[in-house]
């Protein structure tokens, strides 16, 4: 990408910075002035990038779009579609800016769970201490720009030892052509809380647009927190995501991230194991066709020891579409007893189909268990004759082989309706023939 | 049993095949119909399996040769789907397993395509359920089988039964049972061939694959064909098996020395 494209980008995009603050506290503004400087410190990134070797971002880079308007003539009718009948809680956000009338929120008294602007001043305590303090934004140009744009954000408190039985279900929803939006989320889960977050990014049309989102999840001691990400934007649009998540002493985070891929496609997964006896347990499925490309960086870091880390990613690679896993697992030198397994398995489901899979373990400690692998392969011959064989056609056949090999992913996801409604689509986005 | 003038089934003439250009088979004939069961015996890769997975269209075998009609239609042009809907079942030596995909939701579908071409109902998940927990009483199989991975972590045994109960399912025309023997116990053996002859009957027809006695015994054949590198050799009736039982095959090799022997 050359230096004139570089500074369009990021030139137009910082063109509307500062934002209008309303009543943002001075610890607000200070955050977003320092993610501002450190957008001017750092580039776009290139291949020449080791984080970005496999995915090139270059067409993001002539692209103008500007924020997105905070408007909305969105009814609930119009997203009912997406609505989970077992999430009691869901937070609705159209083009990074919350709808109040599409959300709703109950038994407020058991958590706190709203949009940021409505806690800046009352929880600013917290807040202050928390937010933008997982997401790094000095290594990170996306995580930078999105947090120099803060403004609005799913914020979500576990009270102590407060156990949330619904799952709470945040809905991002794209509706506008060519603009850049900025979801945000923050859930932090106080000591031994449980809860369940289903992170979804949704598109009402086949527009082209740029969503950069960030999530931080922070865990005290003995906190659970299953998080279901799902990523089924338009076919046009660049997905730029990064999640950070950090674990206190024997916490438990539960990851299933779904990407079903847009033009580009990439999700930074970094997750902190910081006191000992903390568990992880990460699955990702990729899912994409046509020319798109879909990047998936995780990070677990084991900070201390005792920790447990399990990982499975698998890829599905139809067309002339590219994926990419890189999976680094960080044991430093006391984390001890370190327990850690990482498998990549991909499927390519055509000649033009191409996957980049790399594990990266870096172990200082030497008494750790660490298991990992990666396989590419094809759909079983002999798997398609034995269905065949039995009245099924190839184009079922091989759908249903596909479905069989992301279904262990999606059994994971705790959540009947978003599971089966994942199912289907899995189930009808597989239908290339071999050729 | 023999049924006086009654349809032919399969008939293959002078079938050849290879795989990798290897001939495997080199001129097979054989003529089916309705009601009969045959069994083919013959040594470790003679080209049983490959015969069986021919008929059932296996793309990595080239036909080099010969034709095969099966009801009347030219078999070897159809898919391998079609010639299932069309009636003819294939229960695998080594049967495969697909994990991921449940047992139930790979018999439902089975069975439905199969209804559909023959332009009768289908079940629905529930209504399946009932329909298919009987055939298993048949087989005394375990309803658990129905929530597992088909055929993952299934044993030997079990494997072969979740095939016949395929069979019992589909209602096929021709069944080919390539060793449903091998790998069950003789409980098994007995409860699955049983489950076999229920099914059988004068308007289908069934090809039994083995090496044992033991099936015949339950499972009565009406004619006994041997196949040797790719050819039956002989046919005979079903004491020819007993004699095999008892004999091997080495006498074939030499009578067969000897016929050619002769001819030349
Ligand atoms: N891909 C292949 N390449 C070369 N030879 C092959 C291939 N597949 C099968 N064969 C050969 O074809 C021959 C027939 O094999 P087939 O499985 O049909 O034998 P079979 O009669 O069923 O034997 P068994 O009684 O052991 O089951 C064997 O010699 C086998 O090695
Ligand atoms: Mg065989």
């Amino acid at each position: 990408m050359n230096a004139t494209a570089q500074l369009d980008y990021l030139a137009s995009l910082l063109k509307c910075w500062p934002i209008k603050q309303t009543e943002a506290q001075a610890w607000l503004n200070q955050l977003r002035m320092q993610a501002f400087d450190c957008v001017g410190t750092q580039k776009l990134p290139t291949r020449r990038d080791e984080e970005w070797r496999f995915t090139d971002i270059s067409s993001l880079a002539p692209l103008t779009y500007q924020p997105s308007r905070p408007e909305c003539n969105l009814q609930a009718r119009d997203l009912e579609r997406w609505y989970l009948k077992e999430a009691k809680h869901r937070l609705v956000f159209v083009d990074g800016h919350y709808v109040g009338h599409l959300s709703t929120v109950a038994d407020p008294l058991q958590l706190t769970i709203g949009n940021l602007p409505d806690f800046v001043s009352s929880h600013a305590a917290i807040l202050e201490f928390q937010l933008g303090r997982h997401a790094a934004f000095d290594r990170n140009i996306f995580t930078a720009l999105n947090t120099a744009f803060l403004r609005d954000g799913a914020v979500i408190c576990i009270p102590k030892n407060t156990v949330i039985a619904e799952p709470i279900h945040v809905l991002f929803v794209a509706t506008q052509n060519e603009v850049t939006s900025y979801p945000r989320c923050l859930l932090l889960g106080e000591a031994g809380s449980q809860v369940t977050l289903i992170e979804d990014y949704v598109a009402l049309s086949q527009s082209a647009y740029i969503t950069n989102s960030v999530t931080e999840i922070g865990l005290a001691a003995n906190a659970h927190a299953k998080h279901i990400r799902i990523q089924r934007d338009s076919p046009q649009a660049f997905h730029l995501a990064s999640c950070a998540v950090s674990q206190a002493h024997a916490s438990h985070y539960q990851s299933v991230s779904i990407s079903l891929g847009s033009q580009i496609s990439r999700y930074n997964l970094d997750v902190k194991l910081a006191d000992e006896a903390a568990e992880c347990d990460i699955d990702g499925l990729t899912l994409i066709a046509d020319r798109q490309l879909a990047d998936t960086h995780t990070c677990i870091d084991h900070a201390k020891p005792n920790g447990t880390s399990r990982q499975q990613h698998k890829c599905i690679v139809d067309g002339s579409a590219h994926a990419v896993f890189n999976g680094k697992i960080v044991v430093h030198p006391h984390a001890q007893r370190t327990n850690s397994s990482q498998s990549s398995r991909n499927l390519l489901l055509s000649k033009t189909a191409q996957v980049d899979t790399k594990p990266q373990l870096e172990i200082f400690a030497d008494d750790v268990k660490c298991a990992h692998g990666a396989t590419v392969g094809q759909l079983d011959r002999e798997e398609i004759f034995y269905l065949e064989s039995r009245g099924l056609s190839e184009v079922v056949a091989r759908n249903l082989l596909t479905y069989a090999f992301a279904a262990e992913i999606l059994s994971r996801i705790p959540i009947v309706s978003l599971k089966r409604q994942l199912e289907q689509t899995v189930l009808s986005r597989t239908r290339s023939n071999p050729s | 049993m023999i049924v006086e003038n009654s349809k032919t089934i399969l008939s293959v003439q002078g079938l050849r095949a290879s795989i990798d250009g290897i001939d495997i088979l080199k001129g097979i004939d054989l003529t089916v119909k309705s009601g009969e069961i045959h069994a083919i015996m013959g040594l470790n890769g003679s080209g049983k399996s490959t015969f069986a997975k021919v008929l059932a269209g296996h793309a990595d075998y080239a036909i080099t040769g010969g034709s095969v009609q099966f009801e009347g239609k030219n078999l070897l042009e159809l898919p391998p789907e079609e010639r299932a809907r069309a009636g003819l079942f294939l229960a695998f030596q080594y049967p495969i397993e697909i994990p991921g995909v449940a047992n139930t939701q790979f018999l439902r579908l089975a069975y439905n395509t199969v209804q559909a071409q023959r332009g009768k109902e289908e079940l629905d998940p529930l209504e399946f359920d009932d329909f298919v927990r009987e055939k298993m009483k048949l087989l005394e199989m375990k309803s658990d089988f129905l929530d597992r991975s088909v055929n993952e972590g299934f044993s030997g045994g079990e494997k072969k039964r979740n095939e016949i109960l395929q069979m019992a399912l589909l209602e096929p025309k021709l069944s080919i049972l390539d060793e449903m023997d091998s790998g069950l116990d003789i409980d098994a053996l007995r409860i699955v061939a049983n489950g076999v002859n229920r099914i059988a009957n004068k308007d289908n027809a069934i090809i039994l694959v083995t090496h044992y006695q033991r099936l015949l015994d339950y499972i009565v054949p009406d004619y006994v064909h041997v196949m040797q590198a790719g050819c039956i050799v002989m046919t005979g009736g079903k004491e020819l098996a007993l004699e095999l039982e008892t004999r091997g095959y080495d006498w074939l090799h030499e009578n067969r020395r000897s016929l050619s022997g002769a001819s030349a």
